[in-house]
């Protein structure tokens, strides 16, 4: 998370997957609070187990770029977007609950134990 | 803070105010929403809450130099300028100005995972950076209640609306804050807890099918504000309150007086008619002539030179011209030189707020000196008589602020008293004049008096009410040991007193000739009578002459036979002349 204090960060998916199974995750934050340093290790962990290269995070904060909050209907923060695969799903929160988080990802379907 | 104490402490008025630019609702906030703060507005669906915040903006960027930021949950910014493009607001041409901001922002649920803690630093985020995009001063949150829609977590949301409140003031932001009526409470979610400066309440109901908008202010800290409920409306021109309390009675009058239309008229009421800018009534039965009495106000108006403005509410312009022609005012002429106009309308066609706000334009429009409303009373049609009561009262104030004479109609039924008007408007009015029938003899006729005309003296008598060929005509009723008589019972009435009286007349003349005739004889008499006293003064001036002759004729002779004897001139010898002369005026 020592990157996000950037505007846009990028973890470059790595070689073995296809351009199609890469999962463009884009965090919204607002400045470098506990929240969203919560949110982007969890983000990165969750990607780390469940999508290990198939997935790259851009980081934008909203401090620096105020104008893109419009664009992905913004509201609560930290929030991550995701564009692909579709639906276009968002996820609010620091992602600490994993079992919600990995729901939301659609990396496990709804109501199933683990 | 202590500041804003201090000040409020130091005076009500020094309160700082944003005036909102809508018609009427700076006059009953007493100037405008509270400068810096938020104030919340809440009311059920479709009430015009969102209506009220946009035009609160709009008119700040137009009229007062202020910028504004409208927050949409509910709509797209495209759909909010359509809508309000109705109250001729161009919400894409002040965007373009950088005058305004719309910001719609969707939160869908079903779009969104909540997985831990989060706040809604975003919503600033975006709210900040359009009100610094173009230095806005106004905000609007419409309706920001629909975030608990959205995010589930309340507590949260709880936490971060009272964080934005206080936000909005430290931005010094003037806020208006929409929430949905709750139940029981004044918003669902509770907004009043955090917005606690100003909240106004819009109402929307429907009584009798007819529907009625309402504001009003439930609270406003640190200032004097009106307290009831006041009709608002919306119209092509946005909304207008209507605050009907709070006209005062200070309006101007004027000692000028216009004619009635009827000579006669003019006559009952002091010799020279109304008042400029007064309010009259006209009340009566069916038929009893009110609305000839209305065109004939109309015609002299018009005749004046002035214009006149005829609302209609139960027959056309062309019944009512067509009519008028049948007792001989030609009202077409100042219908075609547009002087006379009529706005005719049934009553029922809006509400009454509706009505008043149309009278009030079309008045300020045509700018007319005379307003006749015919009949006031089927207002009531268009709502409770409370509300009917209510509007004409600010109807007239208006008027008389506008030194317009105002001619009101009044139906009354035949079992009320007349006195009565359906309408409660009779201690509105200053002159009040009834028509009446009186049914006598197998035959209805009209009468008119004067109930009322204050500040002048006016014919308390009632005058027979003729509705002929040339107009309308007054004429004296019989009034006398038979009572009040009328139409053809009067003219017998009349017919006869007319033979009494020459009966009466022929009685004197003959009395007169006696006399005359007396005088005359009496007369001869008495100079028969001087003739026999100069007869007799004749005769008795006639004998004292002999007499004398006869004593002169003695005394000469005695006076010869004395010469003849010689006598002396005694004493004695001139005595028996006046001795003798004694005797003859003494045998007399």
């Amino acid at each position: 998370m020592k990157k996000s204090a950037k505007s846009t960060k990028q973890e470059k998916p790595t070689e073995t997957t296809t351009a199609a199974e890469v999962w463009e995750l884009r965090l919204y934050v607002a400045g470098q609070t506990p929240k969203s340093l919560a949110a982007f290790a969890n983000l990165k962990r969750l990607c780390e187990e469940h999508l290990p290269g198939h997935y790259r995070i851009e980081v934008v904060d909203l401090l620096e770029n105020p104008q893109l909050a419009a664009g992905d209907q913004i509201v609560a923060l930290p929030t991550l977007v995701w564009k692909l695969p579709e639906p276009l799903r968002k996820i609010v929160g620091d992602l600490s609950n994993t079992e919600r988080a990995l729901v939301g990802l659609q990396l496990r379907p709804a109501g199933s134990g683990e | 803070m202590t500041k804003a104490i201090s000040t409020r402490r130091a005076a009500n008025r020094s309160l700082p105010k944003v005036p909102t630019g809508i018609q009427g609702l700076d006059e009953i906030t007493g100037g405008g929403l509270p400068r810096g703060r938020p104030t919340l507005i809440c009311g059920s669906a479709g009430c015009g809450k969102t209506l009220l915040a946009m035009e609160f903006l709009v008119r700040g960027a137009m009229q007062h130099n202020e910028r504004g930021v409208f927050m949409a949950f509910e709509e797209t910014a495209q759909e909010l300028a359509q809508n309000v493009r109705s109250l001729g607001f161009d919400l894409d041409d002040l965007i373009a100005q950088k005058k305004l901001v719309v910001d719609f922002v969707r939160v869908e649920r079903h779009e969104i995972e909540e997985t831990g803690d989060y706040d809604l630093e975003g919503l600033f985020v975006r709210l900040g950076h359009a009100i610094d995009t173009i230095g806005a001063k106004r905000v609007v949150l419409d309706t920001i209640e629909t975030l608990f829609s959205g995010l589930s977590n309340q507590g949260i949301l709880r936490a971060e609306l009272r964080r934005l409140f206080r936000w909005l003031k430290d931005r010094g932001v003037t806020a208006v804050i929409t929430g949905e009526r709750g139940e029981g409470t004044l918003t669902r979610h509770g907004l009043e807890e955090y917005v606690s400066d100003c909240v106004i309440l819009l109402d929307h109901r429907v009584i009798d099918q007819v529907s009625t908008r309402r504001v009003r202010i439930v609270k406003y800290r640190g200032t004097t504000h009106g307290t009831n409920e006041y009709p608002f409306l919306i119209d092509e021109d946005g909304i207008s309150v209507l605050p009907i309390t709070s006209l005062g009675l200070q309006h101007d009058v004027t000692d000028e007086r216009i004619s009635t239309g009827i000579a006669r008229l003019d006559a009952m009421l002091g010799g020279e008619g109304y008042f400029r800018g007064s309010t009259v009534l006209v009340s009566g039965t069916a038929g009893s002539g009110k609305t000839s009495l209305a065109a004939h106000f109309a015609h002299a108006a018009c005749g004046r030179g002035e214009k006149c403005l005829y609302f209609a509410f139960e027959e056309s312009p062309g019944q009512i011209v067509r009519n008028m022609r049948s007792i001989g005012l030609d009202l077409e002429p100042w219908v075609k030189k547009d002087v006379l106009r009529f706005h005719a309308l049934r009553s029922t066609l809006h509400g009454l707020e509706m009505h008043l706000a149309s009278f009030q334009k079309l008045i300020q429009e045509f700018q007319p000196e005379v307003v006749i409303v015919d009949p006031v009373g089927s207002l009531i049609q268009a709502g409770s008589r409370k509300d009917a009561t209510a509007m004409l009262t600010r109807l007239t104030d208006f008027l008389k602020a506008q030194r317009i004479t105002a001619f009101f109609t009044n139906l009354t039924s035949g079992d009320a008293s007349p006195e009565k008007t359906e309408v409660d408007i009779s201690s509105l009015v200053d002159t009040w004049l009834l028509l009446r029938d009186i049914e006598l003899g197998g035959e209805r006729t009209r009468a008119m008096y004067v109930l009322k005309s204050r500040g002048m003296a006016h014919s308390n008598q009632i005058r027979e009410f003729l509705l002929t060929d040339r107009g309308i005509d007054l004429k004296d009723v019989y009034l006398g040991p038979e009572g009040v008589l009328a139409g053809s019972a009067r003219e017998s009435q009349e017919a006869r007193e007319k033979a009494a009286a020459v009966l009466r007349q022929q009685k004197v003349d003959e009395k007169q000739r006696e006399l005359e005739r007396k005088r005359e004889a009496l007369e001869a008499r008495i100079a028969a009578l001087r003739k026999e006293l100069e007869a007799e003064e004749e005769e008795s001036k006639r004998i004292i002459g002999q007499e004398q002759l006869r004593e002169e004729t003695i005394r000469q002779d005695r006076e010869r036979m004395g010469a003849s004897r010689r006598a002396d001139n005694g004493p004695e010898a001139a005595e028996p002349p006046a001795r003798s002369r004694k005797t003859p005026g003494g045998r007399k």
